[in-house]
């Protein structure tokens, strides 16, 4: 069973080495078969250099792509390399490693395809700010009207995808905010979702690619793009 | 033949021939040169024809002559500007394509340097 770690990384430089080495420490200690993949996403910072010297997959893209082109980047590697399942953490610090674990019982155990870790049903750890919380509750509520799902926590980042999945999203992935569209093209493909309950912590580098101003350009974005990816995939379907 | 008549006649067929030499020396590709074209071939034809305005507005209703021209550029303005912003969002995809094929074949190029 191969397992790829996908970490995405934009100017990362205080965090990545201590995310990296987390996961490889929960490798080591689980004797799991994982390999990180770090994806610096043309970081202006010194992230480069650090992941270089990391026990990792370095993967620099040349261009700015966003955290959807980013992951995606690492979605083909995975693919193309015969990968089973692909977890992604984000470069922050804010998923341990140690969660792993719930993610992949879900998946291995219980055959689902797609396995979203979620800091809201049990209400541990890092809750995060009152404004995302209320945006996260529009998606719920979004996602629930168009594929009849519940997600309470749709844009974390913290997830586990198998190969089945990995197909699809080799060829498409959102590139902006693509967690909650991402859920719509799952579901529309009829992959099996299960969210299970994980423990985040606070940031410790780097900003969210979400700022404050821009949660209204956010929440516009993703609708859009939630309502057009659903439009496209039914089409295509023609159902 | 009045003087403003000779102006506007001037100026398209230069702008006609500014085009053609944008398309010659490969600045501009001729595919996007199409609409650029047919707008200056309109308004040196109509820079001849000085009744053509009033006689198209007649006949599709329009009181006003220079309502016409209006309307008609704004549209075309629009349809341009639809067809630039799919342009760009072609390129961007196929941007982002090329971005990741490098990365990941920088990666293979490296790991193989290092065995």
């Amino acid at each position: 069973m191969k397992i790829a770690v996908i970490v995405p990384a934009y100017n990362e430089e205080n965090a990545i080495a201590s995310v990296v080495s987390d996961i490889n420490n929960y490798a080591k200690s689980t004797a799991l078969n994982i390999t990180v993949i770090v994806v610096n996403d043309c970081s202006t910072d010194n992230t480069k250099n650090i992941i270089a010297k990391l026990k990792c997959v370095a993967l620099n893209l040349p261009i700015n792509l966003g955290i959807g082109g980013a992951v995606q980047t690492g979605y083909k590697y995975a693919y193309e390399n015969n990968f089973d399942y692909a977890i992604q953490i984000d470069g922050d610090g804010q998923h341990p490693a140690s969660e792993i674990s719930k993610l992949l019982a879900a998946a291995v155990h219980e055959g689902f395809d797609v396995v979203i870790g979620s800091r809201f049903i049990a209400k541990e750890g890092f809750q995060s700010s009152a404004i995302r919380r209320f945006g996260i509750q529009y998606f719920k509520w979004l996602n629930r009207f168009l594929v009849n799902i519940i997600i309470h926590d749709c844009t974390s980042g913290y997830r586990l995808i198998n190969r089945k999945a990995l197909k699809i999203v080799k060829n498409y992935y959102p590139d902006e905010y693509p967690e909650p569209e991402s859920i719509i093209v799952y579901s529309l493909n009829r992959l099996k979702i299960k969210e299970v309950p994980v423990i985040m912590k606070e940031r410790q580098g780097g900003v969210s690619s979400i700022g404050t101003f821009s949660s209204f350009y956010y929440m516009l974005k993703v609708t859009l793009a939630i309502l057009f990816t659903f439009l496209r995939i039914k089409f295509k379907k023609g159902n | 033949m009045e003087k403003i008549q000779i102006i506007t006649i001037g100026l398209s067929l230069l702008f006609l021939i500014f085009v053609v030499r944008l398309i010659i020396t490969g600045k501009l590709r001729e595919e996007y040169s199409i609409v650029w074209i047919i707008s200056t071939t309109i308004l040196v034809v109509f820079s001849f024809w000085r009744k053509g305005l009033d006689v198209v507005s007649h006949i599709m209703g329009i009181y006003s002559p220079p309502n016409l021209v209006f309307t008609v550029a704004i549209f075309m303005i629009f349809i341009y500007l639809l067809h630039l912003s799919l342009i760009v969002s072609k390129l961007q995809s196929q941007n982002k394509q090329m971005g990741q094929e490098f990365a990941l074949l920088k990666q293979k190029l490296e790991k193989n340097k290092d065995e």
